[in-house]
């Protein structure tokens, strides 16, 4: 039976209260998982383990964060996506709204695009195929 | 001298579980500031001893090629204080393990029963998502944490 975007929300909601130790009440579906809920690097691992045991689902690499498209010289140029890079981008984050960072395309900016929202929706295309 | 929280490793399993011991001794010069009147076993110390059982076990699961450091204490919950005489032991099993990182379940025991677990996150630093580079030498493993476990290791286990 598919698991509602409510059921998906509450789970995502425990998993980041556990991994980075934030109240309840700071989970809200627009919250940045890094400046808001205080993420670092590390975090983003911590995270995918935990939403794999939740979910029972695997989370290869780079599908949830796509860290290695940001080394790759042929996508960032500058400090910013290019179009390729931008193109790639959208390919593989089809879980996160892009429009705002789209307008900017700056590397550093990328983490802002990891709301909880963007998690949500990523185990809901999971588990739910 | 290199700075050795546990005394002894009494099971490893590689890739899954280890289990260290650690005897607390009026000796130890820490007991006695920590504190004078009452000196009590500093949690943030087995918090460290629990980091080095779990972190050779990650180190020998990649054959000590990887510099394992402790990037996050995911919980540390001890329900009873441990004084001089008393016997730690750390049971620590990995739970994740993949190119970047590992995490780890721990329990910790009292002269035989549990008193508290500490779960813990290491990461392999060459391997991290900034790109930084470190020395090349593995300063993190040296003859003295891999001779622990010499003795509870099978040919070709690394």
């Amino acid at each position: 039976m598919p698991m509602t975007e409510e059921e998906v929300f509450e789970k995502v909601r425990d998993t980041l209260v556990d991994a980075l130790n934030v109240d309840d009440d700071e989970v809200t579906p627009e919250a940045k998982i890094s400046a808001d809920l205080g993420a670092e690097s590390i975090d983003y691992l911590d995270i995918t383990f935990r939403l794999e045991k939740a979910f029972d689902i695997k989370i290869p690499r780079g599908e949830l964060v796509p860290e290695q498209l940001l080394n790759d010289p042929q996508y960032v140029q500058d400090g910013k996506l290019t179009a390729e890079g931008l193109d790639e981008l959208r390919k593989r984050m089809t879980h996160a709204d892009l429009t705002e960072f789209e307008k900017d395309p700056e590397v550093g900016k990328i983490m802002d695009l990891f709301t909880v929202q963007t998690i949500v929706n990523y185990v809901l295309g999971k588990v739910n195929g | 001298m290199r700075w050795i929280w546990i005394d002894r490793f009494t099971e490893f399993e590689p890739r899954q579980r280890a289990t260290a011991v650690k005897n607390v001794s009026l000796a130890e010069e820490h007991l006695h500031d920590h504190w004078e009147a009452c000196p009590i076993m500093p949690v943030s110390l087995m918090i460290e001893g629990m980091a080095q059982t779990a972190g050779i076990l990650v180190g020998q699961a990649r054959d000590f090629k990887e510099k394992v450091i402790l990037a996050k204490v995911a919980k540390a919950e001890i329900r009873e204080i441990v004084t001089p005489g008393d016997q730690i032991t750390y049971q620590a099993e990995i739970e994740h393990i993949v190119a970047e990182a590992a995490t780890t379940h721990g329990t910790v025991l009292k002269n035989g029963r549990p008193i508290g677990e500490i779960n813990l996150m290491f990461s392999h630093i060459d391997q991290n998502l900034a790109g930084t580079d470190f020395p090349e030498e593995n300063f993190v493993f040296t003859g003295q944490f891999e001779r622990l476990i010499a003795p509870l290791l099978e040919p070709g286990d690394g």
